[in-house]
């Protein structure tokens, strides 16, 4: 496993490198390891793959105690991980945090399913999250960490190369069914002016690759993939451990703030489409609207048609301050980060139609 | 490989038996930070840029026959290189990157602002950031001056390039946004001249078409097919300046950062002059 730093070009001369553009070039000493806060912490969305992935992180932290908020059953669960299997929205919900020794809430049970109605999108995610945060601050936990997207600045002509944490979340503008997203992370975010004493998290990781099911790494998974003919931004990925290590990190005592979690670097999509020895079908784009939304009423896609435009614009974020101040450093190099989609790393959730 | 990469490959390969080795192996020194696939976080490639510098290269010493003058004062690290703008099309841009790639040792890439609008357009919007050119957007241009990279600023903007031939070399007013840049990154002003892109394209410009089509200018030339889409061969003439670093506070009111940005004006303007008394012919 190669660290992600130091891109630049082998045969080129050593100079300094200036801070803005290699975030991961020159490594400052991380901050000093400390480890994660001990007690329990309340993992919600913990079926999920990438759910999975950080229960396998924390539960042999010592001193952690991990459970789990998911209607979805759990499968390869851990012995140690408690497992509440609840509908976020519901009263008993609230069990997990009755005892009132929960430490920490890791908020990654947010739904993101196209064909869901927008309804059951919004009493899930903003409902719920705002549940979730009343608990918190009702059972006074100390910590929480909410996993949103880069994807909620939102694909934009105007948008600058590299987003900071300060950009508005313009997401909702040509996408109007992110608009929850959008609130679940302003929630997290009010959350960290409203309850001082508590150290809320927010992250917001760029495009998931690895066995997680996301738009990004479903469309990489294609054999043959559709682009738009004459565009082909940049973007940026990040591994799916690389995420889980980031929770990881933020659940240390002290570290608090909205971070944008940026991986091994930048490339074009056509590039990623090559590595992965993708055939392409480049559309125009006057053509691929029409076409989408034509197999999206069939219900031949679960694609929308507003998620073309992360196929046309650039959405990219400025991982600086998660570099600095939360110490994190991917670990995984852009080819691997790429290549990760095509492990089947878990067996596949059986039961995810049952679930819903 | 498919045939559009085959395609590419070759024509790379093609490219590469025609520049000078030693050239080629200046440019894989270029300062720019790419990564391991070759492309900077702006989407510059130096592939990609080897191919548009083979045939702007033509342009640039067959058809305009470019001169350059005091080359040497373009400093390395950042540096804001401000001209003037003109000739309907924006061939003086083409011509400044091929200087600075060409003609200077070590060769540097020049990175220019382009429109917002560029990014909606089909093969331009990614064609555009393969050769360096980034969205002129305050954030990106003081991120890359950061990385100590070449930025070329035309503070005349629309008003330079569209003006009509009759106000040819009379420089339009100049924004200040360079300059409180240049002032919040302590970065060296680099004045250039360009002489002779302004009798490229000797347009008069169709106000009521222009205001029809809510474009900022409808030029047309003498010469068919009217529009201007073929510049005359003029000579170019690049005339640089001495790199200058201003001081100051950037948010200071619009009035004292005018009168700086009217300086570096001033020595443009100065530049131009002396370029058109040196020259003794339009077209040589």
């Amino acid at each position: 496993m190669s660290s992600g730093e130091a891109m630049t070009d082998a045969d080129a001369p050593p100079r300094p490198a200036p801070p803005a553009l290699a975030p991961a070039a020159p490594d400052p000493p991380p901050p000093e390891e400390t480890s994660l806060l001990p007690g329990r912490v309340v993992v919600t969305g913990i079926s999920g793959r990438l759910g999975r992935l950080v229960a396998q992180r924390l539960h042999r932290e010592p001193g952690v105690r991990v459970m789990g908020i998911d209607r979805r059953a759990f499968y390869g669960k851990p012995k140690d991980v408690e497992h509440l299997r609840v509908d976020l929205r519901s009263k008993r919900a609230r069990e997990a945090f009755r005892g009132g020794d929960v430490r920490a809430l890791v908020h990654m049970g947010v739904l993101h399913d196209p064909r869901v109605s927008q309804a059951e999108h919004y009493t899930w995610n903003v409902q719920g999250t705002q549940r979730l945060l009343e608990y918190c601050e009702k059972y006074d936990v100390r910590k929480v960490v909410v996993l949103s997207s880069a994807n909620v600045y939102g694909p934009s002509p105007t948008n600058p190369q590299f987003l900071t944490e300060d950009a508005p979340l313009m997401a909702g503008q040509r996408f109007p069914e992110m608009r929850d997203l959008v609130a679940v992370d302003m929630l997290a975010c009010s959350h960290f002016w409203k309850n001082q004493q508590a150290e809320t998290v927010v992250l917001r990781p760029v495009h998931i690759l690895g066995s997680v099911t996301n738009g990004a790494s479903d469309y990489l998974r294609f054999r043959v993939a559709p682009t738009l003919l004459g565009f082909d931004p940049m973007v940026q990925l990040i591994h799916e451990l690389d995420v889980v290590e980031a929770v990881a990190l933020a659940l240390r005592p002290g570290v608090r703030g909205i971070f944008n979690l940026t991986g091994p670097g930048e490339v074009p999509l056509s590039v990623i489409l090559r590595e992965l020895g993708r055939p392409t079908i480049p559309i125009p784009h006057f053509l691929a609207e029409p076409l989408l939304s034509r197999l999206w009423r069939w219900r031949l896609t679960s694609f929308p048609v507003p998620e073309i435009d992360y196929a046309r614009y650039v959405c990219m974020v400025d991982g600086t301050r998660a570099h600095e101040q939360l110490g994190f450093r991917p670990r995984y190099n852009l080819r691997e980060t790429i290549r990760a989609v095509l492990r089947e790393q878990m067996p596949p959730p059986r039961d995810r139609k049952a679930d819903r | 490989m498919g045939p559009a990469e085959w395609a590419k490959r070759s024509l790379i390969s093609w490219i590469d038996r025609r520049f000078d080795p030693e050239f080629l192996t200046q440019l894989q020194h270029l300062p720019v930070q790419l990564n391991e696939y070759g492309y900077d976080p702006f989407g510059f490639s130096r592939e990609d840029i080897k191919v548009v510098l083979w045939f702007s290269q033509q342009l640039y010493r067959k058809y305009f026959r470019a001169q350059v003058f005091d080359i040497d004062r373009v400093p390395d690290g950042r540096v804001l290189v401000i001209a003037n703008h003109s000739g309907q099309l924006p061939f003086d841009a083409v011509c400044l990157a091929c200087a600075l790639l060409l003609d200077r040792q070590p060769p540097r890439v020049l990175r220019a602002m382009i429109e917002r609008f560029i990014p909606t357009y089909p093969f331009i919007s990614y064609l555009f950031a393969r050769w360096g050119q980034i969205i002129g957007s305050p954030e990106n241009c003081e991120r890359l001056l950061e990385a100590g990279e070449a930025i070329l600023v035309f503070p005349e903007g629309a008003r330079g390039i569209s003006k009509p031939f009759t106000q040819r070399y009379q420089l339009q007013a100049f924004g200040n946004g360079f300059m409180r840049l240049a002032l919040k990154t302590r970065t060296p002003i680099l004045p250039v001249a360009v002489v002779g892109a302004e009798e490229q394209a000797p347009a008069i410009n169709v106000k009521p078409l222009a205001r029809l089509l809510g474009a900022p200018a409808f030029p047309v030339v003498p010469t068919p097919p009217f529009f201007p889409i073929i510049p005359y061969p003029a000579k170019y003439r690049i005339y640089f300046g001495e790199p200058r670093t201003f001081l100051g506070d950037p948010d200071d009111d619009d009035d004292v950062i005018d009168s700086l940005a009217l300086q570096v004006k001033n020595s443009i303007q100065t530049m131009l002059y002396t370029g058109l008394k040196e020259r003794r012919h339009v077209f040589w």
